[in-house]
């Protein structure tokens, strides 16, 4: 070929280059078109599924819908919580052209706070345009009237109904019953923690206390699920299918709440706390703290003003039948008595001469009894029945400590009862190793002396003293306190499976007899200290008084109720049970600073047992007596 | 060259319209699919079907009307035509209007254009022009002119920046020279060259967003909601369109707006969600017919000058949709190149059927040339 300026050139070779340049070009093309197929064949048909997951991971959610709660019955098919509809008024911002506007003229409309327009703002906020927002929750019939009329003024503006728990009871069971509030931090922790938290999606309240808390995950039913399609915003197209929530079992309390408003008239104005137990198996049939509160406050949210008046001195958020920590004082006789007996160091016939006053030999220190003159000769019988502390005096620094401190354990002092609410205190069981624990220092043998009258560090809970007394009237059946009966499963009621621990054994059984014939004869004898408060009962109870000094009273001062502070006043306790001869209820009454046992605490606990035994479970048993 | 005693039958009719049926039918087939897509893709939206269909008559015409210009009116034209363009390239540089983060748009008055799509017919011509007035193979030092006629508009492209436009360009300026015979030893060299070329490419001429593009496309996993999330969309609606597709208007990927740019740069992920494998093997046969039919053309033309255009024209068609499918289904990094004829866009869609009416004019005046 020529390599001249101006060639001459060869058409026909010039055309074959160009044929072979093409050729070879469509074969490039060819083969990178082919490379394009495979990879989408690889795409496509071989990595087909993991595509086909990846896509409805994106387009499939699943959305929550919350369970039903278990609705709450007292031991007679009362309904002591349930779930009520309440109407709300929401919100879709997406659907509203000037929200600004929108909510003004529903707040003239309405009326609600500018606190509940602030939340509202801040809510819209957070949320997706199309999620429906609360503006105003628990509209009253009058709103939802004038809402309902005006309507079509707002699109985008509707009223929703949800499910909110309600207590209809209000005040006469808050603590055993607890209330359910709004989830908050610590309970999606401990949710998360135990791996719940999917199932609380679509849930907002949670048991907070009581029964309500202890029982939450029966109450609490199983989340249900709703597949969505949804687009890149979230925003659900169309429904694919539904799994319905499993709504909370139903659960049935041993709680009476008849008796439950005995209790709470009873205690109108004082401070305290009324246990009733069934002595058959520790099933509560009466478990009230005074000053009560309504639980229905927590349940929208309590206000801060409403909620400093539950602050108040009075502490009625305490539960005092099982938090409230007294001095058990004479109550604890009986079982001092018993110890007494099994001990060896009294028996049935041992007597002592009460002059009004103990000393520990080789003191002079005098330890007074409440009676100034003193009972003079006195058994194991007439100490209990008059309550004589000459007697228990002596017997406690006999004992010694540490043998009070193991046989009381064995009845539940100093332990949790574990009855099935969390708000629980242990109360104390004193003994040497105790208060050196807690003070560094020895124990002296003068405070034994009061522990044998239920003083000294020695508290108790009211729920503690309640399952002590069973196990007595029982003799050393052991009954753990309990408030359920019974769950609903479908149609059949599974029963609470009662734990019954190993029973108190004694070395002779009679001495449970003295113990209970004593107590018997507190109510039942003229001199009895519970005479008075049970005179002309149908029934024939047993039972003991207690008055516990809150402050020490100075080795020479007389205690004179009306010279010193309210609150420095007695405590009024009283135990019993009946009937005698087959207890089928085991009362504990706990009274701060009411004075005296007899006369302030036994009279409550007779209007509780007056109406247990005349009400139609009882009277068939008064009358069959 | 027809015989005035015979009756015209239909088949001499159509051809006084200088247009090659069997390519025009599979461009309008091409379309047609496009108008299907667009359609699903933009969510059944009626206005953006309107313009697309107003767009698709407007690139017939001109793709029509171009067909009626003889090829050597072209090569005459190329010249100056170029650089006119080179001219305007520059002006875009300093007057231009920025859309999406590139100054691309040049604003006269009445109406806003991209002055790189003229040069990708108009780069191939002049280069054609020039080597086809030399005898082939080109000597080196054509082959060099060569480049350095496609090296000014490509990088005045690049500095837009439109990363796609000028590979686009550049490609179209190479398969002249390579159709023109340019050595094998020649293309080993600047093969080797590249590597470096690369290098600096990267370190001193690419911006952040293209290099974040090619760093995304190596490993799309690394920023699956930021530039990542394309890539991994588009692969989910490919993949999860299996062999026969979710159906038309069924694609969840694209129904749901999980796919970005549905209707233009990803319209084939779109498409194969909703048409599977199957709709593929279709779409790439038309492809390659198109790019056969266009080869074939170029391989009957009389003229060294037509020759090249065509082929260039052609293969140059070919980088189009190889890069967009490439880029759509994770082979290549994502440059912004649209899916030819299909993708939602008027400009290229202009552009690339004036370029096939030039084919068009070279497969119907094959014979008016004189050796």
């Amino acid at each position: 070929m020529s390599r001249k300026r101006v060639a001459i050139r060869d058409h026909s070779a010039e055309a074959n280059l160009f044929a072979r340049r093409a050729f070879f070009s469509f074969i490039i093309v060819t083969i990178a078109v082919l490379i394009l197929f495979i990879n989408l064949y690889h795409l496509q048909v071989e990595q087909h599924e993991l595509y086909q997951t990846k896509s409805n991971l994106n387009r499939i959610k699943l959305q929550p819908i919350a369970p039903n709660r278990g609705l709450i019955y007292d031991r007679h098919g009362r309904l002591l919580a349930t779930n009520k509809p309440i109407f709300n008024l929401e919100v879709i911002p997406e659907k509203v052209k000037n929200i600004e506007d929108t909510v003004d003229e529903l707040q003239t409309l309405i009326g609600f706070s500018d606190e509940d327009k602030a939340s509202f703002f801040k809510e819209m906020k957070r949320q997706r345009r199309f999620k429906s927002i609360p503006l105003k929750t628990n509209l009253d019939e009058t709103a939802l009237a004038t809402f309902s009329v005006n309507q079509h003024r707002f699109p985008g503006v509707s009223i929703e109904a949800r499910l909110k728990r309600y207590y209809p009871y209000k005040g006469v069971l808050t603590h055993a019953l607890g209330y359910v509030g709004k989830i908050n931090k610590r309970d999606l922790m401990k949710l998360t923690e135990e791996g719940l938290e999917e199932q609380y999606k679509a849930t907002r309240d949670i048991g907070k206390n009581g029964v309500e808390r202890y029982y939450e995950k029966v109450l609490h039913g199983k989340v249900g699920a709703e597949e969505v399609e949804v687009n890149n915003r979230g925003r659900v197209v169309r429904r694919l299918s539904t799994t319905p929530p499993v709504p909370g079992k139903d659960i049935y309390l041993t709680l009476d709440v008849e008796l439950q408003q005995i209790a709470q008239k009873a205690l109108k104005g004082l401070r305290g706390a009324v246990v009733v137990m069934d002595p058959k198996d520790g099933g509560i049939l009466a478990l009230y703290s005074n000053p009560s509160y309504d639980p229905n406050l927590f349940v929208h949210g309590i206000s801060s003003r409403d909620y400093k008046k539950l602050q108040s001195i009075d502490r009625p958020l305490i539960n005092r039948a099982t938090q409230g920590r007294y001095p058990p004082a004479s109550t604890i006789k009986p079982l001092m008595g018993l110890l007494g007996l099994e001990s060896g160091l009294v028996t049935e016939k041992t007597t002592i001469f009460d002059p009004g006053f103990y000393q520990i030999p080789g003191s002079t220190h005098k330890y007074r009894d409440w009676k100034p003159w003193g009972h003079g000769k006195v058994d194991i019988y007439r100490s209990i029945e008059e309550s004589c502390d000459t007697y228990f005096y002596d017997l406690a620094y006999r004992l010694g400590i540490d043998r009070i401190s193991e046989f009381m354990t064995g009845f539940g002092f100093g332990e949790k009862t574990g009855i099935d609410i969390k708000e629980e205190n242990s109360g104390i069981m004193p003994s040497k190793g105790w208060k050196r624990a807690r003070f560094g220092k020895p124990w002296y043998p003068g405070e034994t002396t009061s522990v044998g009258i239920g003083q000294s560090y020695w508290t108790t809970t009211p729920i503690q003293l309640a399952t002590a007394i069973t196990a007595l009237v029982n003799r050393g059946v052991y009954y753990p306190p309990h408030l359920l009966r019974n769950f609903q499963v479908g149609e059949q009621k599974q029963p609470y499976v009662i734990e019954e621990k190993p029973p108190i054994q004694l070395k002779k059984n009679r001495h449970w007899d003295i113990i209970l014939s004593a107590m018997h004869t507190t109510v039942s004898k003229q001199t009895g200290s519970a005479h008075k408060a049970f005179k002309g009962a149908v029934y024939d109870s047993a039972g003991k008084t207690g008055t516990a000094q809150v402050v020490t009273i100075g080795q020479d001062e007389k205690y004179d109720a009306e010279k010193i502070d309210e609150r420095k006043r007695d405590n009024a306790m009283y135990v019993g049970f009946a009937p005698y001869d087959d207890p089928r209820i085991v009362v504990v009454i706990a009274l701060e600073n009411a004075g005296g046992g007899g006369s302030q605490a036994a009279p409550i606990a007779r209007q509780v047992m007056d109406y247990y035994f005349g009400s139609s479970v009882g009277v068939r048993h008064a009358l069959s007596r | 060259m027809h015989y005035p005693d015979k009756k015209k039958t239909p088949a001499d009719w159509l051809s006084t319209f200088h247009i090659d049926w069997p390519l025009m039918l599979a461009l309008l087939s091409l379309m047609s699919i496009s108008l299907v897509v667009v359609y699903s893709a933009s969510g059944q939206d009626m206005g953006l079907m309107n313009r697309q269909a107003v767009r698709l008559g407007v690139a017939l015409f001109v793709c029509f009307a171009v067909a009626q210009i003889p090829p050597l009116v072209y090569r005459r034209l190329s010249v100056p035509v170029y650089l006119i363009s080179i001219m305007l390239l520059v002006a875009v540089l300093v007057v231009g209007h920025v859309g999406k983060g590139a100054q691309r748009w040049l604003d006269i008055g009445f109406i806003k254009f991209q002055p790189s799509e003229i040069l990708k017919m108009v780069l191939p011509m002049t280069v054609a022009w020039y080597i086809s007035r030399q005898p082939m193979p080109p000597r080196l030092i054509h082959i060099a002119a060569g480049f350095a006629i496609t090296l000014v508009p490509t990088l005045l492209i690049f500095k837009q920046p439109d990363f796609g436009t000028s590979l686009l360009i550049a490609s179209s300026g190479i398969f002249v020279l390579f159709l023109a015979g340019m050595s094998w030893r020649l293309i080993g060299f600047f093969g080797c060259l590249s590597i470096p070329l690369g290098a600096i490419l990267w370190f001193y001429l690419l911006r952040d967003y293209q290099k974040q593009r090619v760093l995304t496309f190596l490993n799309p996993e690394s920023d699956p909601l930021g530039s990542g999330y394309h890539i991994i969309q588009s692969k989910i609606a490919i993949g999860s369109g299996g062999l026969e597709g979710k159906g038309w208007l069924m694609g969840t990927q694209s129904q749901l707006e999980f796919l970005p740019e549905r209707h233009t740069d990803f319209i084939f992920s779109v498409f194969s969600e909703e048409f599977g494998l199957i709709g593929i093997g279709l779409l790439l046969a038309i492809y390659m017919f198109i790019i056969g039919r266009g080869l074939l053309i170029a391989a009957r033309s009389q003229h060294p000058f037509t020759k090249l255009l065509a082929g260039s024209l052609t293969l140059t068609f070919f980088v189009y949709f190889f890069v967009n499918i490439g880029m759509v289904s994770g082979l290549l990094p994502v440059v912004g190149v649209p899916l030819p004829l299909v993708s939602y866009g008027g400009t290229s869609m202009v552009t690339l059927m004036a370029g096939f009416g030039i084919l068009n004019a070279i497969a119907t005046n094959k014979k008016i040339y004189n050796r």
